[in-house]
């Protein structure tokens, strides 16, 4: 498969899948209960000004009592011209709004992945050059228990102990520009307990192959072995590993972005869900689903660059 | 498809592409607009407030009480904290004998913050947004508002004697002419206060810094900036780790913990926010007073105050708080807990058991939906917590817990029983506008529903038609005593706003309207630079 095959593929995946969720998210936000256009002007306007008639003043402006269908179709429409219509709450277009969060989104998802790309392997690697040792037992046994804690509690532990207790980081928005180490650890953490099992298991399963054993006898140290034969294959199941686990990264994104007021795409996916902001959700959702296909893409642009059988 | 297929064969290696998806992917990232990425750096002599509250739009109807907390804007009329109305950019008004006419006259010597002169001319455009619901100027029967000279006139259609309170609300504030765009839309917040705009973040923050222009004293705090955080154990451990200065909107979970840390200080202030049960008085559950009244009796406030609240003063003992000034009356007996009088009360009103040993009222109402919302955390806690209590005197009740919006449907479909829900009567410093709304002829969305007071009509049609004033305070007494009689809605605990403030900061006080922080009152408890308790340095 060639480099171009592989986006071509992943954007016209992109075009359906965006087209896809948006719809979804649109026929979940109607058959939520409860009154949108209530919602809408208790996000404008506090809950302390909202009245039935704020509320037919908001249904009336966003016509929010239009048929199901005609609703859909406008959407599909509006998205075919590129136009993703503005916020019902904020009135400004969707594109400006979550081409700021996607920003800061992009930011904290790359920080968090570099942190996990560094860690996660490195320590699989030493665990895997020396399967069954002390490190290896203890790294497998924390790399099980850190997996098994949720983004939110795991945020919340990290505030308490470096804002708190070290004051050393801050603890939450976006005012210094430390502000990033907090949420991109917590979001790393499930993605590097991954990827240290991951890498384990494909550096012992190259250390014990044929081929490394050959290299070994014919003179090679062990960091030449490594070096010549060994990251590389073990590179192709981390690489492809990672591109699974995007997910975790993206479903991530909403809890850490909600207890750290990062501004990102899931922090306003949060907020629009509770606003009832149905243009901003569709926005927001697309915005992730193609996050979620760019990355993708990287992934397998990194394994192709890795293992040339695969061009 | 065929495009697909023309692109894999352009004629690229690995290695181009991936230059090609770099400087892509470099010019496609947006920014993310931190302060850091170049709009303002922090400074060690700004403090940080932090509220739950988002800046989703510029548009005063939407966020105008966020700059007006911040004192950026400022309205015509102020408020006392105890609800008294004061001058505020207009320095007196008047109203003539007939009470269809009031003139403002403004304050000589405002700038706005671009430097422009505060004229009746320029507050205008800022005056007539607030007429559109919700806009609090669209409560009073205004027929039209113009400026001469240095006056706005106010015609209405009936006399209004709350008018001056309105203008009080953040819908009325004022911005200068340059604050609009073409077409009305708010751009900028150009305001008179002490306090001007340096950079707005959008939902998440903005930063002041203290307007040289202003005509009072200087504000010893010269910059500050307001961070909005929506979760509430995020705010509260900013508050623990000094990095906050001012924290608003603290969970009572937290309140414990911080009220033990010796780096934070917890101030609080009650506010005239009451939680309270909207009854259907119409349906025949709940027509008979004595039903009211039972259910009242069958609440046990104290121990809800103490066990969901964490703060035993809030059980509510009428409608109005003690920060109410005029509106909370001493005099009432106050709402008390008595479940044995409660179900003597149900029997007399013709309340049977039935077989299941629950009782009920001629077959309609063996049992009954109370509705509520989680948008206040505290609400699904309290319907449980009533639920258990009500069913200690034989009701039986089914929570139901939905929208905030829920509630106002339910009142115009006719199909809401019973709502629990939390009513701020300090919307603006007199609680008659809002009174007039919830308890007048139809009721309202946040209070009464299917019942009226031919007495309490015409202590309200008094209170609003008397520009002088006289026998208010009689007739305001007497309003309170027909709602604690009746109880049409029936209380159930009070607020508090509790706030923590660090320790390099003093003076600070909290306004029970939530209209202002008072900045300008605060002081440096010691030099900014060497007082940083625990924060980032």
């Amino acid at each position: 498969m060639t480099v171009a095959c592989i986006i071509a593929r992943r954007l016209v995946q992109a075009v359906l899948v965006s087209l896809l969720v948006s719809t979804l998210s649109f026929f979940m936000m109607r058959a939520l209960p409860g009154d949108a256009a209530m919602r809408v002007a208790a996000a404008r306007y506090g809950h302390d000004l909202v009245t039935a008639r704020a509320a037919d003043a908001v249904r009336a402006e966003l016509k929010l009592d239009q048929p199901v269908a005609i609703a859909l179709l406008s959407w599909w429409r509006n998205v075919l011209r590129l136009d993703l219509g503005t916020s019902a709450v904020t009135a400004a277009p969707v594109v400006d709004e979550v081409s700021h969060q996607l920003g800061c989104t992009i930011r904290l998802a790359l920080a968090s992945m570099g942190i996990a790309l560094v860690a996660g392997p490195l320590i699989g690697l030493l665990c895997g050059l020396w399967p069954g040792g002390a490190f290896d037992q203890i790294w497998r046994a924390l790399a099980a228990a850190i997996r098994a804690v949720p983004p939110f509690i795991l945020g919340l532990l990290l505030i308490v102990a470096f804002s708190v207790e070290m004051a050393a980081l801050p603890a939450a928005g976006t005012l210094d520009s430390t502000s990033l180490i907090l949420p991109a650890i917590t979001l790393a953490v499930g993605l590097t307990a991954g990827l240290i099992r991951v890498a384990r298991d494909a550096l012992k399963s190259v250390t014990e192959s044929g081929y490394f054993a050959f290299a070994r006898t014919k003179g090679l140290s062990l960091g030449q072995a490594l070096v010549r034969h060994g990251l590389r294959n073990a590179a192709v199941p981390v690489t492809a590993y990672v591109g699974v686990q995007l997910a975790f990264l993206i479903e991530g994104v909403v809890a850490v972005e909600t207890l750290f007021a990062w501004p990102g795409i899931g922090h306003a996916l949060v907020h629009a869900i509770y606003a009832r902001d149905v243009p901003m959700i569709q926005g927001t959702v697309m915005a992730m689903a193609l996050l979620f296909i760019a990355l993708s893409a990287l992934a397998d642009l990194a394994i192709l660059a890795i293992d040339p059988r695969r061009r | 498809m065929r495009a697909m297929i023309d692109l894999c064969r352009l004629p690229l290696d690995l290695r181009q592409w991936m230059v090609f998806i770099a400087i892509g992917a470099v010019l496609l990232l947006p920014a993310c607009r931190t302060r850091t990425s170049g709009t303002h750096s922090p400074a060690k002599d700004e403090i940080l407030v932090v509220g739950p509250w988002e800046i989703p739009s510029l548009d005063p109807l939407s966020s105008g009480s966020q700059f007006m907390r911040m004192q950026v804007t400022e309205t015509l009329v102020d408020a006392a904290g105890d609800g008294t109305v004061l001058p505020g950019l207009a320095e007196k008004w008047s109203t003539s004998s007939d009470g269809l006419e009031w003139r403002f006259e403004l304050r000589l010597g405002v700038r706005f913050h671009d430097g422009s002169p505060l004229t009746a001319v320029s507050a205008m455009p800022s005056l007539k947004r607030a007429l559109v619901e919700p806009g609090s100027l669209a409560l009073a029967p205004v027929e039209r508002m113009e400026a001469s000279g240095n006056e706005i006139i106010v015609r209405l259609k009936q006399p209004f004697s709350p008018l001056p309170a309105l203008f009080a609300h953040s819908s009325t504030q004022i911005l200068a002419p340059s604050s609009f765009g073409p077409n009305g839309e708010v751009r900028s917040i150009v305001g008179t206060g002490p306090y001007r705009v340096v950079s707005i973040a959008r939902p998440q923050s903005f930063t002041v810094e203290a307007f040289n222009g202003w005509r009072g004293d200087p504000p010893t705090i010269r910059h500050a900036t307001y961070l909005s955080i929506s979760r509430a154990e995020t705010r509260a451990l900013m508050a623990e780790s000094g990095q906050a200065d001012l924290v608003f909107g603290l969970d009572p979970a937290s309140l414990s913990r911080l009220r033990a840390n010796p780096h934070v200080r917890v101030e609080a202030v009650s506010i005239p926010r009451t939680i309270a049960l909207k009854l259907n008085s119409g349906m025949p559950c709940f027509q008979d007073v004595r039903t009211r009244r039972a259910i009242s009796l069958a609440i046990d406030r104290a121990r809800i105050a103490r066990a969901i609240l964490r703060d035993p003063e809030m059980a509510a003992t009428q409608l109005f708080p003690p920060t109410l000034d005029g509106w909370h009356n001493p005099h009432l007996a106050p709402l008390a807990t008595d479940p044995t009088q409660a179900r003597m009360l149900l029997a007399d009103a013709g309340w049977r058991k039935t077989s299941k040993g629950m009782l009920d009222l001629g077959g309609a109402c063996s049992s009954m939906e109370l509705l509520t919302f989680v948008d206040r955390p505290e609400l699904p806690l309290l319907s449980s917590v009533i639920q258990e209590q009500l069913r200690q005197v034989g009701l039986h009740i089914e929570v139901n817990i939905g929208n905030s919006g829920d509630i106002p449907l339910g009142h115009r479909a006719g199909t809401l029983m019973i709502g629990l829900m939390a009513r701020n009567y300090g919307i603006v410093p007199t609680p008659l506008v809002t009174l007039i709304g919830d308890f007048g002829e139809h009721g309202g969305d946040w209070g009464a529903m299917n019942w009226h007071s031919p007495e309490l009509a015409s202590l309200f049609d008094a209170l609003i038609f008397s520009p002088d004033g006289s026998g208010q305070a009689a007739a305001r007494e007497r309003v309170t005593e027909v709602l604690q009689s009746e109880l049409p809605v029936i209380p159930i605990a009070w607020y508090r706003q509790t706030v923590t403030v660090g320790q390099r900061i003093s003076g600070v006080s909290l306004d029970p309207f939530e209209r202002t922080y008072r900045l300008i009152q605060i002081r440096w408890a010691s030099s900014p630079l060497t007082a940083r308790i625990g924060g980032i340095q």
